[in-house]
């Protein structure tokens, strides 16, 4: 009776008067997670003018369930950061996140979001992957509707595919220095050193 | 409904012909100067040290010493009537000979001019130039931009703080030539200084309108204000 990932289809089954579905319990509920995510908008640049016209009528984001802006980040499921994201507002943008409840999820729409686009210097943060956990990155400067559309309906994908056993999904980790798995900030920073040592240089050559 | 005296309002078509809205053509150098140059020049001489026109806008190079003082004569002078700043900034050239360049944007409304004003900074000395905040009070926060970006300190300027960049930034002055794109720390150690902040202390008891209502804060917010805390790290 669908218990196997494979199939999930409800079964409908008659039996005396009152018809009766069953199902795997975690299709149904993610089948309702995936279906009523609200998002919260962080705009923070050009991308966030394309997110807006996806809310609007014509591409119409209340089609997936997302009837609703949540700007309270406590009554948000999706995070969809749209811009970029300067140094002075990781802060916030951590916070943001931090006060949403679980389950959430978060999409980085745009280049800016997802890697720190063009802007390869000194104020803006070099995707915000490096703050938060992202779970779809839409690529596109800025994506159009269409495309923030696709990565949406991949999260609900995403979202149909968990598990509640699966306790992983939902942990919220904090680099914690007595783990092993932890790396001070000076060995980060070795390891992360582009090739050619190009974080001191100039673009102008001086 | 009565008007005050001291206001004249512009009118579209009413100023006079000798001062047409839009130049027409202006050539790249040269031309006639806005005439308060040969006012400035006739009112502190050697203070002002150069006059240039390009593209029929007005350059006053001037003497920094004196500045506020020529802030407040163009403002205060019937005759000039100098009541808009419309923009501080400054230039650094890639040649590193040639001094810094602080402008200042201002603007006649009565008198429908534009002049700029600009006083050289020597490299090597001290980069500082007195506040026209005396003048224009919006030179507030363009001088505090200036601070910011340049590093040029305003003497006088009542709260010269960073403005852009947070308080703590430790890496210099972003818009100065030696200053490297990506700024000077690693990309991990921006990130560990902007995420260590603390979002919700940018601001001090002095900034903030809830000075009044501060019995009613959460206790470690007080706690933190009345130490004289601007902004966490």
């Amino acid at each position: 009776m669908g218990l196997s990932r494979a199939e999930p289809t409800p079964q409908v089954i008659q039996s005396g008067n009152e018809p009766w579905i069953a199902t795997r319990l975690d299709f149904l509920v993610n089948w309702g997670r995936a279906n009523s995510l609200w998002p919260m908008p962080f705009g923070t640049a050009c991308c966030a003018i394309e997110f807006m016209a996806t809310a609007a009528s014509k591409y119409d984001l209340a089609r997936f369930g997302m009837e609703r802006m949540s700007f309270s980040p406590r009554q948000a499921d999706v995070l969809i950061c749209a811009g970029r994201v300067p140094f002075k507002l990781a802060p916030v943008l951590r916070r943001i996140w931090q006060q949403m409840p679980q389950p959430k999820w978060a999409i980085s729409m745009g280049a800016c979001a997802s890697s720190g686009g063009m802007f390869d210097n000194y104020a803006v943060v070099q995707g915000i992957d490096t703050i938060i956990p992202v779970d779809v990155y839409v690529p596109g400067c800025p994506p159009r509707p269409e495309g923030l559309i696709y990565g949406i309906m991949l999260l609900q994908k995403k979202v149909m595919g968990e598990r509640m056993k699966d306790s992983s999904i939902r942990r919220e980790m904090e680099p914690d220095p007595t783990s092993q798995l932890y790396i001070p900030p000076s060995q980060i920073d070795e390891l992360s050193e582009p090739f050619g040592n190009s974080v001191h240089q100039t673009r102008s050559g001086l | 409904m009565t008007q005050r005296a001291s206001f004249t309002p512009v009118v579209a078509g009413s100023a006079s012909s000798e001062s047409p809205a839009t130049p027409k053509a202006p050539a790249r150098r040269g031309g006639p100067p806005n005439p308060s140059a040969d006012a400035l020049r006739q009112r502190f001489g050697a203070a002002v040290r150069r006059v240039d026109v390009v593209w029929g806008e007005t350059t006053v190079i001037v003497d920094g010493a004196r500045l506020g003082e020529i802030a407040a004569w163009l403002h205060d002078d019937p005759a000039q009537r100098y009541d808009l700043l419309a923009d501080v900034t400054a230039v650094e050239f890639r040649d590193s000979e040639l001094p810094l360049e602080v402008v200042w944007h201002i603007r006649s409304l009565p008198f429908r001019r534009f002049l700029r004003l600009k006083v050289l900074l020597e490299k090597g000395r001290p980069l500082e130039v007195p506040s026209v905040w005396a003048t224009w009070k919006s030179a507030d926060w363009l001088e505090r931009e200036c601070y910011d970006m340049f590093g040029i300190r305003f003497a006088g300027h009542p709260d010269l703080r960073r403005i852009l960049m947070w308080e703590q930034y430790k890496e210099g002055y972003p818009l100065r030539k030696d200053f490297p794109l990506r700024g000077r720390f690693s990309r991990s150690e921006q990130l560990r200084q902007a995420l260590a902040a603390n979002p919700e202390a940018r601001y001090s008891m002095d900034e903030l309108s809830i000075a009044q209502a501060f019995e009613d804060l959460p206790d470690d917010m007080r706690q933190r204000l009345s130490t004289g805390e601007k902004t966490g790290e």
